[in-house]
């Protein structure tokens, strides 16, 4: 587990100063996408550098790449041959050889990746995450039901806090079988991993997320009845009639924590920011519910929240560019979403766009394992929000706070309740 | 209308089986399986086309008209 510490980078080490403290002035030399600039306004930045300079590179972190066209960010997610994910977080950290890597399987390279892979997959395909669609939409309800109580209509509640953010934490807590009271400890966890590239502060041993784990795991393997959840599923897990040692497990079930919390947040965040001044968006959705398959769609495309990184393995030419071994490379799939040669009107938000390739869970062998968990917390979140709160717009649009770093979505979203309608009457869906 | 799947570009996005249920399924690793053999029902052929131009890894093709 030193691996999944030091390698995740948010875990009580010291290393080199981190390159923050000295604001961009040269985006397309001097990039920094844990810089608040960044977090504010992250899609212009990136229009911007697709016109002047689609293969920018920055000094800090070691040395840095951010290629902003589909089409570039496709040819790296799909090459595996020179672009290793034994780191997916930029850090002023240097990540652990390949090819299993501290969280497999996101940060395993072929072929021991699909070994990784091909064990999770049948916990996160459509048919398996379906069943939990109830729970999700009485958690919904049950978050409204408060948020709608505190605030009263013609109040103000933060969509962000009070319900985006509640909701993929008491989700993945149940699959997990890890208690959703602990929330507030992931999410600090996780905000040191996501979202500072390993420039906080040194912080006690104990209080890591890989000693939280351990004692998680060390809880379940006592246990004398089985509870059925995914970290007996691991604890079961066989390779070649192996089972899985200590490491893989600790950071399959880190990465299942951290991969399904501050994203699916953001995104749900986004959602509704977008709704919060989109009258029209609302209430097209509200008068014909069907839409919301594909509007859920467009939503990742238009605010995909994630950000990945390689490694660079092996000397390549990009754009005109000379990438090498060990040079990070962000792979910003929201660019690639908004890349015009790529996508139709690609700054407008198209509710039924009926061609929509986007990249919001990434591309390759590496897709996102939890995008169908994702996809159906977004839909019951935005259903369940816009039937009990119909009419609501951004209540102090500059109090809006966008996270840096790999991870982009609302953190504070203030929005007034306009209209509020009772409680749902109907069965969970 | 005959639809081209690529099992081997298949990450399993899920978008066809999102969009088109009579066209796709998906096994228990949730990549997807092609439903109907050979001509695609006329009445299914604005839901292949659009399984087609949301699949992000140009995994699915149509064939004919």
């Amino acid at each position: 587990m030193a691996d999944a510490g030091s390698d995740m980078a948010d875990e009580g080490a010291t290393g080199p100063p981190g390159p923050s403290g000295c604001p961009v002035t040269d985006w397309s030399t001097d990039f920094d996408h844990t810089d608040p600039q960044y977090a504010a306004r992250a899609p212009e930045i990136w229009d911007e550098l697709r016109s002047s300079c689609p293969v920018a590179r920055s000094e800090r972190f070691g040395g840095v790449w951010l290629p902003t066209r589909h089409a570039d960010v496709a040819s790296i997610a799909h090459d595996t041959d020179h672009f290793s994910s034994r780191g997916v977080i930029v850090s002023v950290f240097e990540p652990g050889p390949g090819p299993v890597g501290y969280a497999p399987p996101i940060t395993s390279d072929p072929p021991f990746h699909e070994t990784a892979r091909r064990l999770l997959l049948p916990a996160f395909s459509p048919k398996a995450i379906r069943p939990l669609e109830p729970t999700t939409t009485a958690l919904c309800r049950e978050l409204l039901d408060d948020l709608v109580e505190r605030a009263g209509e013609g109040g103000v509640a933060d969509a962000a806090i009070e319900y985006a953010q509640e909701i993929p934490v008491r989700v993945i807590a149940h699959m997990l079988g890890v208690p959703a009271s602990d929330g507030d400890r992931f999410r600090t966890f996780i905000h040191r991993i996501m979202e500072t590239g390993g420039q906080n502060d040194a912080v006690d041993p104990a209080d890591t997320l890989s000693a939280y784990l351990l004692d998680i795991i060390e809880q379940h393997r006592g246990s004398v009845t089985p509870r059925g959840d995914l970290i007996d599923f691991l604890l079961d897990a066989r390779i070649d009639g192996e089972a899985l040692d200590e490491d893989h497990i600790v950071g399959t079930v880190a990465l299942l924590l951290i991969a399904g919390i501050d994203t699916t947040w953001s995104a749900i965040g986004a959602a509704l920011w977008h709704l919060a001044h989109h009258p029209e968006h609302r209430a097209r959705l509200l008068a014909e519910p069907d839409l919301l398959l594909m509007a859920i769609e467009e939503f990742l495309r238009a605010y995909a929240p994630v950000t990945m990184a390689r490694k660079v393995a092996r000397e390549i030419e990009l754009g005109g560019r000379t990438l090498e071994p060990g040079d990070w490379v962000l792979l910003p799939f929201p660019a690639a979403n908004r890349d015009p040669r790529a996508f139709d009107a690609a700054d407008e938000v198209i509710l039924d766009r009926a061609k929509n390739r986007h990249a919001a869970f990434g591309l390759g062998i590496h897709r996102c394992l939890g995008s169908n968990l994702a996809r159906m917390e977004l839909t019951v979140a935005v259903r369940e929000w816009l039937l009990r709160v119909p009419d609501f717009e951004l209540a102090d649009p500059s109090a809006v706070r966008w996270s840096a770093g790999q991870v982009r979505g609302p953190r504070t979203l203030p929005v007034r309740l306009r209209t509020i309608t009772g409680p749902s009457s109907e069965e969970a869906a | 209308m005959r639809i081209r799947y690529d099992r081997d570009a298949c990450q399993g996005h899920n978008r066809c089986y999102l969009l088109a249920p009579e066209l796709f399924d998906v096994d228990d690793d949730g990549y997807a399986v092609l439903r109907v053999e050979g001509e695609v029902p006329e009445e299914l052929r604005g839901k292949a086309q659009l399984a087609v131009d949301n699949c992000p890894e140009y995994a699915i093709g149509l064939d004919g008209d």
